[in-house]
Order: C-alpha cells, then structure tokens, then sequence
C-alpha cells in the first residue's frame, strides 16, 4: 500500500472530506453552528473541545444519525445535506461509539464480521445453500475478519462473548468492526476514553497504523490533549459549536483563543 | 404410570404445535422489537392459500413452493407499506399498526379464497401407535418431528449464514447495525418472510388437524402464554414454553378436569403464564431489562 501523502503535502489536492457552514440545534438550542473545515486524504484530523462543544454531533452528522439544519457536508466530491448511515457506511464511512455500541451478546468474530455487510454480495439463499460463490464470499470476507484480529491483536478474544470482555478491549474490538470493512473515512469517537496510560499508549499506536500502514483518514474526538497533539496531523477545536481554532498541532497549541477556551482550562 | 405417561408425551407433541406458532412471533419480535398480532392472520392466509392450490389442482410441491413465493412478496409489501413508514415509532404504535394489518390480512385471505372450511390431508393417518406400552398419535409425532426439523433449520440458518449474523446484530444493537452498514429493511422482509413460512408450516400442521378455518388465526391466543413463559426474544425459549404449556394444560385437564367439571385446557395456559409473571417476568430465556441508572 502507498504511504498517504501527508496533510501538509499536497495543498492542491481536493479535501476528502469538506464540512461547510453546518449547523444543528436540538429544540432551539445550537450544538453546533455555522461550521466549515475540511480533513486531507490520508490525515488525521482531531476534533478536540470542552464537553458539549459540540465534537460527538458533528460525527453524528457525518454518518448520518443527525440531520444537518444547514450546510453541507462533500465527501469525495459528492455533496450531501442528508445521508442515512446505511449510505455513510456503504460510501466508506466507518466510525465507532463514544459509549461502545457493540453487539455484546455475539463472539467477537462475529462482531467483526458484521462490519462486512457493505462487502457481502451472495443473498441469504445462496449462503443457506451454501453455493459455491456464496462460499467462496464467505471464506474471503471471513479471511479478512481474522486478518483484521490479527492486526489488532485480538486473537486470544476471538471466540468470547463481547460483553463479557474488558471495557478497553471492547473498545479495540469497535475499532476492528469498523475497521474490517476498510473505510476511506474512519470515525472515532472518544477511542481512548476510561483506559489507563498503558492502553492508551496502544490505542494510540494502533491508530497511528491504521493511518500509516492501511492509508485511512480518521477523524477521532479526543480530550486527552497530550495525545491529539502528539497523534494529530491537524487539531480544530471546537467550543459552543463553534470553531475557535484550526490547523497544524503546534501552531493550535499556542493560539491564545484556544488556551482560553480549552487548553487554559486544563491545569 | 401408564396414563400419566401418555397424557405427558401427548402434552409435549401437542406442545411442539404450540412452539411452532410462537417461534414465528419471536423471530418476528427480536428483529423489529414489535409483537407481530398478524402472526395468526398470516398464519390462516399461508394455510389458506396453500390448500386453495391444492384443490385447483396444483401438486403438494408445487402449491409449496407458489404459497411461498407468495408469502415472501408479502413480506416485502408489509414492509415498504407499514414497516418502513412507521419505523423508529413507539412500539405500541408498531403493534397498533399490525393489529390493523391483522384484520387486513384475515379479510383479504376470506375475500379472495372464502370463509367455508378446507379440509386438508397431509397424508399422516391420524392413528395412535404403541410405543412400548405407551400409546401415542401418529400424526403428533410427525409434527413434533417437523417442529424440530423447522426449529433446526432455523437455528443453522441464523448462527452460520452472514446473513444469520447481521440478524443478530440488529436484534442486539439497532443503531450500531445500521451504523455498520447493515440493511435494516432488508432484514425485516428477510424475516417476516421466514416467520411467514414458519406460520405456514404451523397452519398446515394444526388445519390438518381441524380443518383450515378462520379459528386458525386465534392460535395467536395459544401463543401467548408461550411467549410469556419461554421468553420473547428466545427460540429455544419458544420451544421449551410450548412443551411446558402442552404438558401441562394435558396433566391439568387429565388429573385436575374430572374435579372441577374439566374444560380446562382453554385457560390453564393462561393461569401458568400469570404465575409466571410473578416469578420471572421476562419469562424462561428472555432478557431481563436492565437499565443503568
């Protein structure tokens, strides 16, 4: 696989993802409003603000679980006001939840497996039937669950029931469900939260990867400023809806709007 | 020994007749969360139909394989016209509108192929044999033997087919699946088919038995106390809730009847089924709700 170009690189290039002038508000009151940027091909983009700015309906809008009142969301030069998360996740749009929406009485295989619907092609018949092209199907999609295990190292959970697992593996087992259908655009939602240093120093290293070695752009929400600074390609932040900052993580670092609003309030 | 032998194993063949009518309730309930009050219309109008092209002259395979062909494309009618409209409503709403889709079904089954009574011959003769000193029906035993072949298929079909997981998925987590990228509303016609099929089976069974008439659809009254016993969202709970309803309504009307002027068996299942609720209200293998506070 080619190594992305990184953010910086290639100005030129079309965005993969240009959020514009979006607003959403719930029963009157604004969740987010009026917001533009736009996430390069290849990057990773964090989204990072205080709770309630705004950061988890923005990725609901994204993936369709909200309706935008306003703006436009273009994702590989398709513009959509509107799209239903069956459409999000057939164009390649993959995200996890910021509290796990796993299906906890299922294996972990099984949760993996269910990430490929976007590539199964054989109709329930066939598979009952077991007719070679649906088998032929089933042996490469389920070749690719395990490859995806393998990847993030979940092999030993393989045949658990997720709800019985630790909270941080579950979380690892979301990222591999969205993962196995190999997104263009991954969506994280809070992937490091309530894990401690060491899973976080993982979480973190398997995102790089995801990025690095399988070429996808994530988008992730973090509060964990450390991180997002270190992980990130390009941080905006958020607060009240709003954008109050937007660019590289260093030059975001030292915006004094932001250090008011956020990183000010983080001793 | 002998008596409450027979009167046990009568019980349990009886109940496999009443599993069979419940499994089609529970696929229908742990994909959508609705309790589908069509099950028993849908039920007659399979049965219905089925011996209609059977008397116009069809073979048993062929008129088999037309009354499913039809059942799947009403699956998908009921889901594009009442299903999908009405998605994401409260699940009382979902039940109004199939109590609704009921009565619909039931009058279209009688408008087009009439109300009188079709007898139906499965070619199982209705004689009991002796099974050591045990004597047992025939025709009991065979439909016990295809409640279980169905329950199997069934079970194969939803734990090794892709299709079988996505089923899970969306019975498990709704927002999820569909965040996945599964096909919501291809799954309900995938299921309201199977269900319809399920029904079909089960009308076939007890209208050979007593004639296929308009009483068929109030098996769904049978169904109930299944439902509440095995679970809603089970069907290995669907079959042991049918076992215990059929044993038990024949102990009952055999030990119990003679003292109280019998004619027990219409409501003893209902009697169980209350003291069920009391003891476990989510019934033998249905989720317990628990909700975080």
């Amino acid at each position: 696989m080619s190594i992305p170009a990184t953010h910086a690189a290639s100005p030129s290039a079309p965005p993969l993802l240009d959020v514009r002038g979006v607003s959403l508000s719930f029963k009157g009151v604004k969740a987010i409003s009026d917001l533009s940027f736009s996430v390069a091909r290849g990057e990773i983009c964090a989204l990072i603000g205080p709770n309630g700015a705004g950061k988890s309906s923005l990725l609901n809008v994204l993936n369709g679980v909200y309706v935008a009142d306003a703006g436009e969301v273009v994702f590989q030069g398709e513009h959509f006001r509107q799209i239903e998360p069956i459409d999000a996740a057939r164009r390649g749009i993959a995200r996890t939840f910021q509290n796990n929406a796993l299906f906890r009485k299922m294996s972990t295989l099984d949760n993996v497996l269910t990430g490929l619907a976007r590539h199964t092609r054989s109709g329930l018949l066939s598979q009952a039937l077991r007719l070679p092209g649906a088998r032929r199907e089933e042996a490469r999609l389920r070749e690719k669950a395990e490859a995806i295990l393998d990847f993030l190292d979940l092999q030993a959970y393989r045949d658990f029931t997720v709800g019985s697992l630790a909270y941080g593996i579950q979380k690892r087992i979301e990222l591999a469900r969205a993962l196995v259908s190999s997104p263009t655009l991954l969506l994280l939602d809070e992937p490091l939260a309530g894990m401690n240093a060491r899973e976080k120093a993982e979480m973190s290293a398997f995102v790089r990867d995801i990025n690095r070695d399988l070429g996808i752009t994530v988008v992730l929400i973090e509060h964990d400023v450390g991180i997002v600074l270190s992980l990130s390609d390009h941080v905006v932040v958020l607060d009240y809806g709003r954008k109050i900052g937007d660019g590289a993580p260093d030059a975001v670092k030292s915006d004094a709007a932001v250090i008011s609003a956020y990183l000010g309030a983080v001793h | 020994m002998n008596l409450f032998l027979e009167t046990l194993i009568g019980g349990l063949l009886a109940g496999t007749m009443y599993s069979l009518v419940a499994i089609g309730f529970v696929l229908i309930y742990k994909a959508s969360g609705v309790f589908n009050f069509a099950q028993g219309s849908i039920l007659l109008f399979a049965a219905l139909t089925f011996v209609t092209l059977l008397e116009k002259g069809l073979p048993f395979v062929a008129a088999l394989a037309v009354t499913i062909a039809i059942l799947i494309l009403g699956a998908i009618v009921i889901e594009r016209t009442v299903l999908r409209p009405l998605a994401n409503r409260s699940p009382m709403t979902l039940f109004m509108a199939t109590l609704g889709l009921s009565y619909v079904v039931e009058g279209a089954a009688q408008g087009i192929m009439g109300a009188q009574v079709h007898a139906l011959d499965l070619g199982i003769e209705d004689v009991p044999i002796f099974l050591g000193d045990v004597l047992i029906s025939q025709f009991d035993l065979v439909a016990a033997t295809t409640a279980v072949a169905l329950a199997l298929i069934l079970a194969l079909l939803f734990n090794n087919t892709r299709i079988g997981i996505s089923l899970r998925a969306v019975a498990d987590d709704t927002r999820a699946a569909l965040s996945v990228g599964i096909n919501l509303n291809r799954i309900w016609q995938i299921v309201w088919a199977v269900a319809g099929i399920v029904g079909l089976v089960a009308g076939m069974l007890w209208g050979a038995r007593q004639g296929i008439q308009f009483s068929l659809s109030l098996v769904v009254l049978k169904a109930l106390p299944v439902l509440i016993i095995g679970g809603f969202t089970s069907i290995g709970g669907a079959i042991a809730g049918g076992l215990i309803v059929g044993a038990a309504e024949n102990l009952a009307e055999t030990y119990v009847g003679p003292y109280i002027g019998g004619g027990i068996t219409p409501w003893f299942p209902y009697f169980l089924a209350i003291a069920f609720l009391y003891i476990r209200p989510a019934g033998l293998f249905g989720e317990r709700a628990l909700e975080r506070v």
